[in-house]
């Protein structure tokens, strides 16, 4: 899945998974190829269990490949230390997670600020920068509560905050909306378009159908495969997005 | 009945289920219990061979002595008293200076008959018994100089051949002996500035010469000593006899004042392994607090499981509270086993009395006590996170919830200024402060400890003899003292790791969250060994002072020693002591923290 004008800001190739031995081996990513352009927003879909939350960890190089290559802004990152992998994703790469993973001792803004202090900005700044998000995703008014004062569209609203500390080239959203009621979806929902609209490099992972309609491309996930990709702005280019009723 | 036996079963599959954590628990409940029973059986172990000499020899009820021949009529007297049932003569005494293979020692000779006594005839334990220009050496002090049946030494420049080496009740083995010379003795070392006289015996040795060989060593009949040994009628009533004729010109000392006297170094060991039986309580309570903790932590589910079916709080109290008596007792009967069997390595009672310790009789008491403090141990560690757990929700305890962690905000806020390990390392502390308190306490135990031992370690090496010591008994001391450290540093350690190893494990998460949020495995290592140090570093410091200090003048007020005596440790040695600590801490915890901080981030997230 290689659609993108230009040099990728994100790019997979031949990207493979593969946990466990012998007859019990299993792959939960399979040769994917994937770019993701700059300021683009993809969404992948796919049933429980396919590897689309693998392939997004291995993206962001919390993972690593059994084979492949996975390239961040020209730069491969699958073949990098630790060390290396931990700087990118302090400077590069933001995660949002679907069980939010909020530090529950921490209050909404030191949350926020974890990132920026572990990438060694000052106190102030980091806190500057924290309060500044929090205004941004809605959250001025309970930067001061611990999590388990927010409701879950507040706690992801932090967490998307957060992902955004370090001004990241992409953030890397594993269903975001999936521990979520309806109303708190709709808030998370408005942020990514926001997001998208102001430029940011997304790729998500959603059964949200809503989410996924936010996207430039949607890209369907089977088996460790990538079996289809709707380019919603250009129209679909396979059975999803007919099926989901963004076809041409 | 159901209900014990449903308590017991489950106690012993959840044991039978964790064995390494159930063998960390017993060997830390074990190890106070072994030094609690080392030093409670000690007393027995060594007042029994004193019995058993007492018995072999005749041994006197009373022993009484007179300087100068004019005190004979007051022993005289003494011999006709109310309750004295019989006696064996008036033995002169000599003071001397006894020679052999370059060695020099003062010794009090005592006149005895060829014949047997009836009391107080000193068993002969190698060679013979007097005779004209032979010698017989008390075993301890025999043993002290070297020498052996058949050797040669000099009294005085007169040369004499050792016929024999005995045992005797009527006096404490060398170098405790007590004095029955007119000119005095001094036992242990003089203190500084201070001039005895001339004639003045220092640490005596006791032999035995025919009366004609002492006589001979005197140089005027005027100048001897007498010795007599009473029986009495109520051997019970011997210290009230004894505290009734002390005064003027006689000496007159009990078997049970000498039976004091003989068990000093043993009295002085038990003091030292009972301290040490506690420190190691507390040891081991802390050890246990941080297992049973994260233990509980993994029964969560089970205990929520437990509710559900039916099981009162009361139950699970009991389930939980179960397993870790059944380790303490265990530990206790192992505890018990190990120290009656390791006593006599501790209890060589000197070589001045009949028979070597042997396996010292275990008491009901003793058991009884011990047994007792394990219960204890794990009781303490164990309530309060099983009633915690029993009072939980069955539905967060069946959601597997994790408990909350502390939220300490000035400590968040000021990790913020922070380099980036430290930043995690105060927040991962500031997580457990109770486990934070408890790895403080465990290391200030130890360093506590390990302060007492330098000083009792430099004093014992420089000052030998005094409060009476000789060469084996203050091996038998070091001895004690290395069983103290070995057991105090091998727990130390284990707490150390199981502490890190808790950790980890409670940072399992929010370690891989920071890892996710760009802090390297390196950063999270440190940050987790981090969190362990700082509370060594506080421990270690507070080991030293106050801690060293309280716990080095609660032995010296319970032994009534002299703390002018010793030499504290200089400054220097007390930074190598809290440096040293903290540099093995950080080692210990390096590598549970170094394994918690390799686990992959997507497996924990």
């Amino acid at each position: 899945m290689s659609d993108t004008a230009g040099t990728p800001l994100l790019r997979a190739r031949g990207l493979r998974k593969e946990y466990g031995k012998g007859e019990g081996r299993v792959r939960a990513v399979d040769e994917v190829d994937l770019d993701v352009g700059a300021g683009e927003t993809v969404a992948i879909m796919g049933p429980s269990g396919c590897g689309k939350s693998t392939l997004l960890h291995l993206l962001g190089g919390l993972d690593r490949p059994s084979r492949g290559e996975v390239s961040l802004n020209g730069r491969r990152i699958d073949d990098i230390g630790e060390k290396a992998l931990a700087r990118l994703r302090r400077t590069a790469v933001g995660f949002v997670f679907q069980s939010f993973h909020l530090m529950e001792e921490l209050t909404a803004v030191e949350n926020v600020e974890l990132s920026a202090l572990l990438a060694g900005r000052s106190p102030r700044a980091a806190r500057r920068r924290a309060e500044e998000l929090l205004e941004q995703v809605g959250l001025a008014g309970r930067a001061r509560f611990l999590p388990s004062a927010l409701s879950g569209g507040q706690r992801q609203r932090v967490a998307v905050a957060r992902a955004l500390s370090n001004e990241p080239l992409v953030v890397l959203a594993d269903e975001p909306t999936g521990n979520l009621d309806s109303a708190a979806t709709l808030d998370v929902l408005r942020l990514f378009e926001g997001l998208h609209e102001a430029g940011q490099t997304l790729v998500i992972v959603t059964h949200d159908v809503r989410i996924a309609a936010t996207a430039d491309r949607m890209i369907s996930m089977r088996d460790g495969v990538l079996v289809d990709e709707t380019r919603l702005t250009g129209g679909t280019t396979g059975r999803l997005g007919a099926l989901a009723g963004l076809g041409d | 009945m159901g209900r014990i036996l449903l308590v017991c079963r489950l106690a012993v599959r959840d044991l039978r289920r964790r064995r390494v954590e159930a063998a960390l628990l017993l060997l830390a409940i074990m190890a106070a219990t072994t030094t609690l029973t080392l030093g409670l059986v000690l007393r027995d172990a060594a007042g029994d061979p004193y019995q058993s000499t007492r018995e072999a020899t005749s041994g006197p009820d009373v022993v009484a002595g007179a300087g100068r021949a004019a005190g004979l009529s007051g022993l005289e007297e003494l011999a006709g008293a109310p309750g004295v049932a019989g006696h064996s003569r008036p033995y002169p005494v000599a003071p001397a200076t006894l020679q052999t293979s370059g060695r020099t020692s003062d010794v009090q000779a005592v006149g005895r008959d060829a014949a047997p006594a009836p009391i107080d005839q000193p068993k002969v334990v190698q060679g013979g018994w007097v005779r004209d220009g032979g010698v017989v050496v008390e075993a301890a002090f025999a043993d002290a100089l070297g020498v052996r049946a058949g050797d040669q030494v000099t009294l005085d420049g007169r040369r004499f051949e050792v016929t024999g080496v005995a045992v005797t009740a009527a006096m404490p083995p060398y170098p405790g002996s007590s004095c029955v010379v007119a000119t005095g003795c001094v036992n242990g070392v003089v203190p500084d500035g201070r001039t005895l006289p001339e004639e003045m015996l220092r640490n005596p040795g006791l032999v035995w010469l025919t009366q004609a060989d002492v006589r001979s060593l005197a140089p005027d009949p005027g100048s001897l000593s007498y010795v007599m040994n009473l029986k009495l009628t109520d051997p019970g009533q011997a210290q009230a006899f004894a505290d009734a004729n002390q005064g003027g010109a006689l000496f007159v000392q009990s078997w049970q004042g000498i039976l004091e006297d003989a068990t000093e170094l043993a009295r002085d060991s038990q003091i030292l392994l009972l301290i040490g039986a506690w420190l190691l309580g507390l040891l081991a309570v802390a050890s246990l607090s941080v297992l049973v903790g994260s233990r509980m932590a993994d029964q969560t589910r089970r205990v929520g499981l437990l509710k559900a079916v039916g099981g009162t709080p009361g139950l699970v109290a009991a389930v939980l509270l179960a397993e870790y008596v059944l380790v303490a007792l265990v530990a206790a009967a192992a505890g018990l086993a190990v120290g009656t069997l390791a006593a006599p390595s501790l209890t060589e009672s000197s070589a001045g009395l009949v028979g070597g310790a042997g396996t010292p009789p275990m008491t009901v008491s003793t058991a009884g006590l011990v047994t007792a403090v394990a219960l204890g141990v794990a009781v303490v560690a164990t309530v309060v996170p099983a009633v915690r757990a029993a009072r939980s929700s069955t539905v967060d305890a069946l959601a597997d919830a994790p408990r909350p962690p502390r939220r300490v905000g000035w400590l968040i806020a000021v990790s913020a200024r922070l380099p980036v390990p430290l930043l995690l390392a105060s927040r991962v502390a500031a997580r457990r402060p109770r486990r934070v308190v408890l790895g403080v306490v465990s290391i200030a135990v130890t360093v506590s400890g390990i302060y007492v031992l330098l000083v009792l370690n430099a004093f014992l090496g420089s000052q030998p003899l005094t409060g009476g010591y000789d060469d084996a008994q203050v091996e038998v001391l070091r001895h004690v003292l290395l069983v103290w450290t070995v057991i105090l540093l091998s727990l130390a350690a284990v707490n150390a790791v199981v502490i890190t190893w808790a950790t980890v494990l409670d940072n399992r998460h929010s370690s891989a969250l920071a890892r996710a949020l760009g802090a390297t495995p390196r950063e999270v290592s440190a940050a987790l060994a981090a969190a362990q140090v700082l509370p060594a570093l506080a421990g270690a410091a507070l080991g030293v002072f106050p801690g060293g200090f309280a716990l080095f003048a609660a032995i010296n007020a319970i032994t009534g020693g002299d703390s002018d005596r010793v030499t504290l440790p200089s400054l220097w040695q007390l930074l190598a002591v809290v440096l040293a600590t903290v540099l093995v801490v950080a080692a210990l915890t390096s590598v549970p923290a170094h394994l918690g901080a390799r686990r992959p981030v997507t497996e924990t997230l």
